[in-house]
């Protein structure tokens, strides 16, 4: 009678945590730097976090940023996310769109653009920006190209640089997929650190290797920047 | 051709019946009826005349539709009607005929549009106007004018004047007063110049006029011709009997006795009119002249919201007026991209929009107007208490767009081209939802410049892209590239000697990735040596 008693498996022992994203757990706000104003690296940073869906992504460029750095193109995005693209004269209409995008409940993310150090983009500013996202649960990223790190509340501030290319598999001499040198030197969540980013296997997620084995980063084919 | 007719198709013997004992029809009202025979012309020619490209009068003209052997001939001017154009004809027929016929293509909804429009400025008549239909043999308006003629003198006055204000507006129109809607409209076509006729000459003036002048169908046109029966006096004489025997079945435009009844006032034909759209507008008027509109903007918004909600509409364009007391008027104006009648909202579109009015020495008069409204029914998307997902985004694109302007806020939608600047279509987010992005191709640039930026060429090389060049002020040296992809013009919609673009991907010794194009090819005799762009900007 008691020769049928089903053992059951001890529990496994629980598999090592997975290596924390540097990324913030919550919705809040970011601020990410382009080291080359012109480089494409910064707006592929914020494009591999901005949720892919039905609900729309307010994205707002002042014109400087519009005509230096030229407009997000759908057609390089893979699963192309839907946006609604505002063009504004003044770094301080770029703040007051954000804040009223943050104020809607409809929106999956807000994007700003803002070029230089305009005096409207202060710690307050910053602030109210922050405290809306993250009040109303909307992830906001302000990118700023042409400026430096001045006071500012947001809670992960980025600066983000492009890295030669990983080899192309197929092709020695074309460009591979696309590595950036990420460093988050100031954030709320976590401590400080630099990463070698870059698109994870599906094309629209960031992938995250510690800067010391950036050489021997793994060769990701497929993944395209 | 048929307008207005009321559906109370009689069966065949309760009208026999009634042949003895019919009562004396009523012949009290008055009804005019407005023909417009070259309507969708002479709308055309006044559309053409707006833009600047007005065409001369002797030159043959047609507006054709589309039919199912190919197009048919909708409306002619006159030169075309002379030189033998008719209505109905294959196009191609006619422009054998004519060789210099002038076509276009008729837009029979925005004539009807039109024609209802006019029918809501025709009430400066009388207050019932409506639309007949509009068709190739021109358009109607038919009003109720009992009542209304001693305004213009008599009814030849009111017609007059008709004649006068429509002329004005480019529209030939052919007139006519009877007691009877279908009196009025036959003599319209068939009767004298403005005739009216009087209730008690209404048999002696209808039984000259031809069988085409009972708006009957063609088939049933062509029956009574066989018949011999040619003029409305030899239908009039047929025993009534015979006629509702033979046609008992028929429905009204092919019914000849049902249509005569129509005439002659036995059957009943009243106007019926549509309705006025609602106006929406309140004011405030000021006791003595203010500095500042803001303070007035929440109540006029309620007040405008109190009377949108009572016949259940929203505004989907509101303007605000302030009248100076010195005489200079301003407005503002703000749309909505779905009907609201929500006053916050209102209120909103108009923050920050009013600090450049100039007050001058103050205002003391301010309205507030939706001209554009629209019905909007109260929906319940959710059961579980929580706002439905669509007005908050639609408030945020009104919000934006009021304060940007409506070309500023765009959504981009992905559609088939191969040309890289017209893969995007950009349209204004007050146009609506639009359709669902297509999936992407790989290998493109994730920013696009538009237009291209040039790039000055240091060190090229004979095959791929420039070994070192110069954008923006710095100097690249090209490490890796790929390509080229030849991307050719659409020759379907570019100009003729457009380039064709090979497209690179390059990568320079920082690691920044950009997709450069030369313009053309050496030696393809289309211009001088082909030029350097960068395009866009790769992740």
């Amino acid at each position: 009678m008691s020769k049928s008693v089903i053992r059951l498996p001890r529990r496994a022992p629980d598999p090592a945590p997975p290596p924390t994203s540097p990324l913030p757990d919550a919705p809040t706000l970011s601020e990410v730097f382009a080291t080359v104003a012109t480089d494409g690296a910064a707006p592929g940073f914020v494009l591999a976090q901005v949720p892919r869906g039905a609900a729309p992504v307010l994205w707002v460029q002042d014109r400087l940023s519009l005509r230096e750095t030229g407009r997000p193109y759908l057609a390089g995005l893979a699963p192309p996310p839907t946006l609604l693209c505002l063009t504004v004269n003044r770094a301080v209409d770029v703040l007051w769109a954000m804040e009223q995008g943050l104020a809607c409940g409809d929106l999956a993310g807000v994007v700003g653009e803002v070029w230089g150090d305009p005096p409207a983009l202060d710690f307050t500013a910053t602030k109210r920006l922050a405290m809306r996202a993250e009040t109303h649960g909307i992830p906001a990223w302000m990118l700023r190209r042409a400026g430096t790190a001045h006071l500012s509340a947001a809670r992960a501030r980025w600066r983000i640089a492009s890295l030669p290319s990983t080899p192309d598999a197929y092709d020695a001499h074309a460009p591979g997929a696309a590595r950036w040198r990420a460093e988050l030197f100031r954030a709320r969540h976590r401590a400080p650190g630099v990463w070698t980013a870059g698109l994870d296997a599906e094309g629209h997620g960031l992938h995250f290797a510690p800067q010391e084995d950036a050489a021997q980063a793994p060769v990701r084919a497929g993944a395209t920047g | 051709m048929q307008a207005d007719e009321t559906d109370a198709v009689t069966a065949p013997q309760d009208v026999a019946r009634r042949q003895e004992t019919r009562a004396r029809p009523d012949l009290s009202r008055r009804i005019a009826w407005l023909h417009l025979p070259h309507f969708a012309m002479e709308r055309w020619q006044r559309h053409l005349h707006r833009m600047g490209e007005a065409r001369p009068e002797d030159l043959p003209q047609a507006l054709a539709t589309e039919g199912p052997h190919g197009r048919v001939i909708h409306a002619v001017n006159r030169a075309a009607g002379q030189a033998g154009v008719v209505v109905g004809a294959r196009a191609a027929d006619m422009r054998a005929l004519c060789p210099t016929l002038q076509l276009d293509y008729a837009d029979i909804g925005g004539d009807r549009v039109a024609l209802d429009r006019l029918v809501l400025w025709a009430r400066r008549w009388c207050p019932w106007t409506a639309a007949g239909a509009v068709s190739a043999a021109g358009a109607g308006i038919v009003m109720d004018t009992t009542g209304s003629a001693h305004l213009w003198g008599d009814e030849a006055g009111l017609l007059r004047e008709v004649e006068g204000r429509l002329s004005g507006l480019g529209l030939s129109a052919e007139l006519a007063i009877a007691p009877t809607t279908g009196a009025a409209w036959a003599l319209a076509r068939f009767g004298a110049v403005r005739e009216t006729c009087a209730g008690g000459d209404l048999a002696a003036r209808i039984a000259p006029l031809p069988v085409r002048a009972l708006r009957l169908d063609p088939a049933t046109l062509t029956l009574l011709r066989r018949l011999g029966l040619s003029t409305v006096g030899d239908l009039a004489a047929v025993p009534r009997l015979s006629l509702a025997r033979r046609f008992a079945r028929a429905d009204l435009a092919a019914n000849p006795l049902l249509r005569l009844d129509q005439m002659t006032g036995h059957l009943a034909e009243p106007v019926s009119a549509p309705d006025d759209p609602p106006r929406f507008a309140v004011q405030a008027l000021l006791s003595e002249p203010v500095q500042d509109p803001v303070p007035h903007i929440p109540d006029l918004c309620a007040a405008l919201a109190q009377d949108l909600a009572a016949p259940g509409y929203g505004a989907r364009r509101v303007i605000l007026t302030i009248y100076r007391s010195d005489g200079e008027v301003s407005a503002v104006e703000a749309a909505t991209s779905q009907p609201t009648r929500d006053p916050r909202h209102l209120a909103r579109l108009f923050d920050g929009r009013l600090d450049r009015l100039d007050p001058g020495f103050g205002f003391d008069l301010i309205t507030l107007a939706a001209p554009a409204a629209e019905k909007m029914t109260t929906v319940q998307a959710r059961l579980d208490g929580r706002p439905d997902a669509g007005p908050d985004l639609a408030r945020l694109v009104d919000l934006l767009s009021a304060r940007f302007g409506a070309d500023r806020l765009r959504r981009p939608t992905l559609r088939e081209s191969h040309v890289p600047e017209r893969r995007e279509v950009w349209a204004p987010a007050m146009a609506g939802d639009p359709r669902p992005p297509e999936p992407a191709r790989t290998q493109r640039p994730i920013r696009l410049f538009d237009p291209a930026q040039e790039v000055r060429v240091l060190y090229a090389v004979p095959e791929g892209p420039p070994a070192l060049f110069v954008w923006n002020r710095v100097t690249h040296r090209v490490v890796r590239f790929a390509g080229p992809e030849r991307i050719a013009p659409e020759w379907w919609s570019d100009r003729p000697g457009t380039r064709l673009r090979d497209y690179y991907r390059v990568e320079d010794e920082a690691g920044r990735r950009l997709w450069l194009y030369r313009d053309g090819l050496i030696g393809d005799g289309r211009g001088d040596a082909p030029r350097w762009f960068v395009h866009g900007v790769f992740g």
